[in-house]
C-alpha cells in the first residue's frame, strides 16, 4: 500500500493596499470615505498617544512603557471592526486598540504610571485588562468565548497576542479548546517580527504563525497588518463567522514593532538600522494617507488639523492623569477579596499606624 | 579583586564556570545577543558562541522542561527565568519532576540544573515583575534555593549552585542589582548553600533577612545604634537553611524579627519562627515578629512603597520585640 495523502494545506496573505497606497478594488473591504478618514485620525491620535508617553516616560513621568508604533494600522483596524457587543482581550501593547473603542485616554497614562485605578475598565467597555505575562489571556478569551456560545449570545471575542506568544503553551492550549469546542473567538497574532530581542524566524521553525491554526482544525491567513483594509476585512469576517456559530480564526498580520520592545529596551543591540529603514517604508499611517491623496480625502491642512486635534486630546488626557490623586493606603488593600478579611484589615491598620508614626 | 555590583559578579561566576567546565551552558529568553534585559550575560554569546548561550523560544515551560533534560544527561544548565512572575507557569516542571527526580528514580538520575530568577519590587515596574516567590519554592522538597544580597556572594554561591548536583534556584535581588560595588577575588572560590552569615554583631535583637531587604535590615539596625543592639543575619540559603547560625543567635539574643518582602501568611517569616520555637523556644523573650509585604498581589508602582517593608517598619518591629 503506498502512502497516500491525507491532508493538504495551503495558507494565504491578504494585501489590499501596496506600499505605495494602490489599492486592489476587488479585494477593499467596503467603508465609507468617512469611516476612511475616520481609522486615518485613529491612527494618528494613537500615535501620538504613543510618542507622548514615550516622552513621559523619559521624564519620570509614567513607568516602563511598550510602544506600538508600526503596529497602528493592525490595532485600529481590527479593534474597528468589532461590533459593540463583542469583546476583546489585550496583551500589554493594545493602546491603539483601547483608543479606538474610545477608552479614556488618561486611564491609560494613569496605568502605565504604575496606577492599578487606571485598569478599572468602565462597566460599559467590552474589554478585559492587560495581560502582561506573554500568552496567559488566550485561555482567557477560549473560556469567554465559550460562555457566549454557552448563553447562546450572539458575540465574538477577539484576542491579541505577538509572535512571541506563539510559543506558549496557553497559545497553543487555548487554540486546541477552541478549535474542540467550535467557540466564537478570533485570534489575532502581531506579528511584529521580534519578541524583545529574538526574530520570528527563531520564534518557531514554522513558515508561517498562521499554519499554527492548521493543527488544530480550524482556519489561519497571514494579512498585511500595515494595511488598515487587509486587517478590517479579514478580522471583520473572522468576527462575523465567529458570531454565525462558524467557529475560531487565527490572524496573523504581519506587522513591524518600529520602536524598542519598551522603554527599557536598546534594541539597536539586536536589529540593524537597514531592517528599521525597509520597514519604514511600509508605515501604515503613510500607507494610507498615500491612498487617501489619491482618492482626494485628503490635504495638508486636514492632517494639519487632525494632529492638532489629537494633540490637544492627548494633553489633555496627560493633564487629567497627573491631576489625580495618589492612590491611598486603602487601595493597596481592598480589592484583593470580595470582603476583606480581618487578618488584611489588621495588616492595613499596621501600615497606617507606621505612616502615622513617621509624620 | 575587581569591583563588581552584583549584576557583573553574575555574569563574573557564569563566565569562570563556562570557561572551566564545556558541559556549563546558558539559557533563555533574550540572554544571547541582547545579553539579558538585566545584561546579566552580557559578552557571554560573544566568547562562548550560540551553542552554549542559547536564546530559546519564548517558553518558561519549555526553558525549566529543557533545562532537566539537558541536566539528565549530564550538562549543567543555567538557566534565566526574565523575571520573578514569569516563573510560575515553569512550576509543573519544577515541582512535579525537577524536585522529585532524584527520589522518584532512588538516585539513579538527578538534576543539577541552575535557574536564574531575577526577583523582588521596588523598581516600579508592571505587573508580574516585582514578585519574591521564595516561599512556593522552599515549600517545595527536591529544589534548593538561594538568594545573595552582595557582589561576593553572589559570585561564590553561584558558582555552588552551578556546581550543585541538585536542582538550584538562584533568586538574584534585581532591586540592588547595581547599588552595591564591592571587591570580588578573581580566582574560583565558593560560598556554600546552606550558610546564613552574620553581617552585624548585636546582642538585644536578632534580625532575619535575605536579598534586597537586608540592605534595609541593616539600615534600620544602624539607626538604632546606641539604643538597642542589633544582630543582623544575613539569611542567603534559604532551602536548605542554616538552623545553627540562627537558633545559636536567637539563643543569645532571645528576640527575633524577620524581614521579608513576600506576603506574611506563610512566607519564609513563618517558617523561621516555628525552626525558633521549636528549638530555642525557652531562649524567647518575646513573640517572633514579622515584618513583611503584605497580603495583596505585589501594587503597581505608586502603592510600592506603601507594601515594602520600610526602615521604619522594620524599625518598629525591632522596638516591639524589645519592650516586649
Ligand atoms: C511569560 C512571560 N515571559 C516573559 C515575559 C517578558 N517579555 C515581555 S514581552 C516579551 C516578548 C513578547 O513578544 P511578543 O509576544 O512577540 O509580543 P511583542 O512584545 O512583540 O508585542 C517578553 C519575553 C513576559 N512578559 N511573560
Ligand atoms: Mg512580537
Amino acid at each position: 500500500m503506498p502512502e497516500e495523502v491525507v491532508g493538504k494545506f495551503e495558507i494565504t496573505m491578504l494585501k489590499v493596499l501596496d506600499v505605495d497606497g494602490n489599492c486592489d478594488e476587488t479585494l477593499k473591504p467596503r467603508l465609507s470615505d468617512e469611516v476612511i478618514k475616520k481609522l486615518f485620525e485613529l491612527m494618528i491620535l494613537s500615535r501620538t498617544f504613543d510618542d507622548i508617553a514615550v516622552k513621559l516616560q523619559r521624564e519620570g513621568r509614567i513607568g516602563t512603557y511598550a510602544p506600538g508604533r508600526g503596529q497602528e494600522a493592525t490595532q485600529v483596524a481590527s479593534a474597528y471592526a468589532l461590533n459593540d457587543s463583542d469583546w476583546f482581550f489585550p496583551a500589554f501593547r493594545e493602546n491603539a486598540v483601547y483608543i479606538t473603542k474610545n477608552f479614556p485616554l488618561e486611564m491609560l497614562y494613569e496605568y502605565w504610571g504604575g496606577d492599578e485605578r487606571g485598569e478599572k475598565i468602565p462597566d460599559d467597555f467590552n474589554a478585559f485588562t492587560v495581560a502582561i505575562p506573554v500568552g496567559t489571556q488566550i485561555p482567557h478569551a477560549v473560556g469567554f468565548a465559550w460562555a457566549c456560545k454557552f448563553k447562546g449570545d450572539k458575540r465574538a471575542v477577539l484576542v491579541y497576542f505577538g509572535d512571541g506568544a506563539t510559543s506558549r503553551g496557553d497559545f497553543h492550549e487555548g487554540l486546541n479548546f477552541a478549535g474542540v469546542f467550535k467557540l466564537p473567538v478570533v485570534f489575532l497574532c502581531q506579528n511584529n517580527q521580534w519578541a524583545i530581542s529574538l526574530p520570528d524566524k527563531r520564534q518557531t521553525a514554522s513558515k508561517t504563525l498562521a499554519q499554527k491554526a492548521i493543527a488544530y482544525g480550524f482556519e489561519g491567513k497571514q494579512v498585511d497588518g500595515n494595511d488598515v483594509f487587509s486587517v478590517y476585512k479579514a478580522v471583520k469576517e473572522a468576527l462575523d463567522k465567529a458570531r454565525s456559530g462558524d467557529g475560531p480564526t487565527l490572524i496573523e498580520c504581519v506587522t513591524y514593532r518600529m520602536g524598542n520592545h519598551t522603554t527599557s529596551d536598546d534594541a539597536s543591540r539586536y536589529r540593524t538600522k537597514e531592517e528599521i529603514e525597509e520597514w519604514a517604508k511600509r508605515d501604515p499611517i503613510d500607507r494610507l494617507r498615500k491612498y487617501m491623496k489619491r482618492a482626494g480625502l485628503w490635504n495638508e491642512e486636514y492632517e494639519k488639523r487632525i494632529t492638532v486635534e489629537a494633540m490637544e486630546k492627548v494633553q489633555k488626557a496627560v493633564e487629567k492623569a497627573e491631576s489625580v490623586q495618589k492612590p491611598e493606603v486603602k487601595d493597596l488593600f481592598e480589592w484583593t477579596y470580595s470582603d476583606v478579611p480581618q487578618r488584611l484589615r489588621e495588616q492595613q491598620e499596621e501600615l497606617n499606624l507606621s505612616l502615622k508614626e513617621r509624620e | 579583586m575587581v569591583q563588581l555590583t552584583i549584576v557583573q559578579a553574575v555574569k563574573f561566576a557564569l563566565e569562570q564556570e563556562m570557561e572551566r567546565d564545556s558541559d556549563v551552558l546558558v539559557l533563555g529568553e533574550d540572554v544571547g545577543i541582547n545579553g539579558g534585559v538585566f545584561r546579566a550575560t552580557e559578552g557571554l554569546f560573544e566568547k562562548f558562541g550560540d551553542n552554549r548561550v542559547v536564546d530559546t523560544p519564548l517558553s518558561e515551560t519549555g526553558i525549566v522542561g529543557a533545562a532537566i533534560g539537558l541536566a539528565l544527561y549530564g550538562l549543567r544548565p543555567v538557566a534565566e527565568i526574565q523575571f520573578d512572575g514569569f516563573l510560575y507557569s515553569a512550576f509543573d516542571q519544577l515541582i512535579s519532576h525537577a524536585g522529585r527526580i532524584r527520589n522518584r528514580s532512588r538516585g539513579r538520575f538527578h538534576v543539577p540544573l541552575v535557574i536564574r530568577v531575577p526577583y523582588g519590587g521596588g523598581i516600579r515596574a508592571p505587573e508580574h515583575h516585582s514578585d519574591s516567590p521564595e516561599s512556593y519554592l522552599v515549600h517545595t522538597p527536591g529544589i534548593k534555593v538561594v538568594t545573595p544580597s552582595t557582589p561576593y556572594d553572589t559570585k561564590g554561591l553561584l558558582i555552588s549552585a552551578i556546581r550543585d548536583p541538585d536542582p538550584v534556584i538562584f533568586l538574584e535581588p534585581k532591586r540592588i542589582y547595581r547599588a552595591i560595588r564591592e571587591d570580588v577575588p578573581e580566582e574560583d572560590y565558593v560560598v556554600p548553600l546552606g550558610e546564613a552569615k552574620t553581617i552585624r554583631a548585636g546582642n538585644d535583637v536578632t534580625l532575619i533577612s535575605w536579598g534586597a531587604m537586608v540592605r534595609q535590615a541593616m539600615a534600620a539596625a544602624e539607626k538604632l545604634k546606641g539604643k538597642i543592639d542589633v544582630e543582623v543575619i544575613d539569611l542567603r540559603s534559604l532551602s536548605p537553611i542554616d538552623v545553627e547560625t540562627v537558633t545559636k543567635s536567637v539563643a543569645k539574643t532571645g528576640r527575633v524579627v524577620t524581614v521579608h518582602e513576600a506576603p506574611r501568611t506563610c512566607g519564609l517569616g513563618a517558617e523561621i519562627t516555628a525552626l525558633i520555637n521549636e528549638r530555642v523556644f525557652l531562649s524567647l523573650k518575646a513573640p517572633v515578629e514579622r515584618v513583611t509585604g503584605f497580603d495583596v498581589p505585589f501594587p503597581l508602582y505608586k502603592l510600592e512603597d506603601y507594601y515594602l517593608p520600610s526602615i521604619n517598619r522594620i524599625i518598629k518591629g525591632i522596638e516591639k520585640v524589645a519592650s516586649f
